[in-house]
């Protein structure tokens, strides 16, 4: 979701089974739909919208990694290159010392990696105003946002297909 | 209704002549090559180990008691082996029946049957066990010798005899009884109101189901970590280590795990168990990869610790394993943590691998021969020092017990429709999709 000037239709779901069932008449109708926001996670959304998997885990993978050799690379300089410490008897690169350590690295570099691309992917940044179609979609309506620049129909035509699909209202919005 | 529809629903495994014989030939190229290995470690081998033994028994006569090396300790040793690690992995089918029943799991309803036919290998392991304590007890066991605990006998052994109270004989065969027929009643029950199940239909049998399996937890809470030191622990008897129980139990939890993802794969190869689709192996994956870690978690737990306080006591169990005996364990040591940590968790990783079955297949096979070399190496050191070894004795061995477990298992699904059609959670399984 980054397109965020133009004009835009928003139709408003009361249900999410109708806007389920909606999607793939919609689509075959020739409308591109830009995305659609739901209060609660939709089983089945992302196969109707017919997105691509996430590459998130991809993401995580190398976050994850760079945690891992961060975390090997800062104790083996500390314990080892810099200042040799030896410590209970052991030689001064203990390696299962240090696992603990990297793996805790590991999963915060993962965590914090992974949820700061969700913000830059969502617009949720501190300082950026996020793009709302409409509040409600946040409580208790299901929202679906087309661009109407993407679209050839014209606005009356696309606003009475979402209407015949069970939309139960059609709003304009622009940004 | 739908299911019926959509599914062959009562299909029924039938276990032909032809796959009957597969088993039979890995029985029989078992008992040959332990013939074999028998042979070979009684005359070649054997001499050879016995001559060494006596060597070094003479050279550490002077030092205290040392037992010569007998060749019938390694075969006893092998046969141990081999009925813990099997009488585990059907001990935690029954395991993994109990948990999805009381988590009111729903994607593996249609699944169930499967591990659920691992607890008939039970009796079994049970005999075969009694049998190898009855004439092994002696060179598994160390704290079994008689003199240990007289403070007046030359062997009087301090720390063995302030074991004594826990570690003798009688209370050790009285526990076995207990652990073994908890568990093979606890699995009579969860069979038999499944199949019950079966005939009439009411979602009685499950609820009844999900209070014998509450009760089962419950015990099994308590026996497997108590079987663990018995069965494992209790060959080293002046160690111990406070993980163990949780070590063995996450080495059986994901070779069974393993086996059950195995055995269905092999199953849907035959086309069965269309019921089972790419979202059902997929959660079965990640089941196999979690435990991987969560074994590996326990295992470096226990390592860590050991190693990092330092105390001799302690880390002889290790150093037996990393270097003692002449490096004799080391490289079994290091391919026990790369076949069953590192492997699965590269290659299960990815949601596509846990979706294919090919995949599936490679890595259940390694993480089984990875936790049978676990176990490998949790029971060798500490009764057959540097004379172990890994030749067709111990492969014909694991051949034997394989084959009797196949051909057990298979009996088992035979013997009840491979999918629990009335099931309540059947419907939620069928419209699994992750």
């Amino acid at each position: 979701m980054s397109a965020t000037s133009g004009k835009f239709l928003v139709g408003i779901f009361d249900d999410e089974d109708v806007l389920l069932h909606s999607i793939p008449d919609i689509r075959n109708s020739g409308i591109k739909i830009l995305e659609v926001f739901s209060p609660f996670p939709l089983h089945g959304l992302d196969e109707a919208l017919g997105y691509e998997r996430s590459k998130l885990d991809v993401a995580a993978f190398f976050f994850g990694l760079t945690g891992t050799l961060t975390a090997l690379t800062m104790i083996s300089y500390m314990m080892f290159f810099d200042w040799p410490m030896m410590i209970g008897g052991k030689s001064n690169f203990p390696l299962p010392d240090f696992i603990p350590v990297t793996f805790e690295l590991t999963v915060l570099f993962c965590a914090y990696g992974m949820t700061i691309t969700f913000f830059i992917i969502s617009n949720l940044l501190p300082g950026v105003k996020p793009i709302l179609f409409d509040k409600r979609c946040t409580d208790h309506k299901f929202v679906m946002a087309i661009d109407l620049s993407k679209n050839k129909m014209s606005e009356e035509e696309i606003t009475s297909i979402l209407k015949e699909n069970g939309a139960s209202e059609v709003n304009q919005k622009e940004f | 209704m739908k299911l019926e529809e959509k599914l062959v629903i009562d299909e029924r495994f039938v276990f032909t002549t032809k796959a009957k014989n597969k088993v039979f030939t890995i029985i029989g190229l078992g008992l040959f090559l332990f013939a074999l290995g028998m042979y070979m470690v009684m005359s070649g081998g054997g001499h050879h180990e016995d001559a060494h033994g006596a060597v070094q028994a003479a050279g550490h006569a002077a030092k205290g008691h040392h037992e010569a090396f007998n060749w019938m300790t390694r075969v006893w040793v092998n046969l141990w082996h081999n009925t813990v690690f099997f009488a585990g992995v059907s001990v935690m089918g029954v395991f993994i029946v109990a948990y999805n029943y009381v988590a009111y799991a729903g994607w593996s309803a249609g699944l169930i049957r499967v591990p659920m036919s691992f607890g008939s290998f039970l009796p079994y392991a049970f005999g075969i066990m009694l049998i190898v304590f009855f004439f092994g007890h002696h060179d598994l066991f160390h704290w079994t010798h008689d003199g240990l605990t007289d403070p007046n006998s030359p062997h009087y052994d301090r720390i063995i005899a302030g074991k004594s109270g826990f570690l003798n004989t009688p209370f050790y065969l009285i526990r076995m009884v207990i652990y073994f027929s908890l568990w093979i009643y606890i699995n009579h029950l969860i069979r038999k109101n499944s199949f019950a199940e079966d005939i009439n239909g009411t979602h009685t049998y499950w609820h009844k189901n999900t209070i014998v399996c509450t009760v089962f937890l419950i015990i099994f809470g308590v026996t497997s970590s108590m079987s663990a030191w018995d069965f494992v622990m209790s060959v080293d008897p002046h160690w111990f280590s406070t993980m163990f129980g949780w070590y063995v139990f996450a080495s059986w939890h994901v070779s069974a795990i393993a086996a059950v993802t195995l055995i269905v794969v092999l199953l849907k190869e035959r086309g069965y168990l269309t019921i089972v689709t790419e979202n059902h192996l997929h959660d079965l994956g990640k089941f196999m990869f979690a435990f991987s870690i969560f074994w590996t978690y326990i295992w470096f737990s226990q390592f860590l610790l050991i190693f990092y306080a330092h105390i001799p006591e302690e880390t002889v169990y290790f150093l037996d394993r990393m270097k003692n005996y002449g490096n004799h364990y080391t490289g079994i040591f290091y391919l026990n943590i790369f076949i069953n940590f590192i492997f699965p968790f590269l290659v299960l990783m990815t949601r596509d691998a846990k979706r294919h079955m090919i995949i599936l297949k490679i890595v259940s096979i390694a993480i089984l021969f990875g936790h049978w070399l676990d176990f490998y190496l949790m029971l060798t050191p500490g009764t057959l020092k540097g004379h172990s070894g890994f030749g067709p004795l111990e492969i014909g061995t694991a051949l034997v017990f394989l084959g009797v477990f196949i051909y057990v298992i298979a009996n088992a699904l035979s013997k009840a429709p491979l999918v629990a059609k009335n099931h309540p959670m059947l419907e939620e399984s069928l419209h699994h999709n992750i």
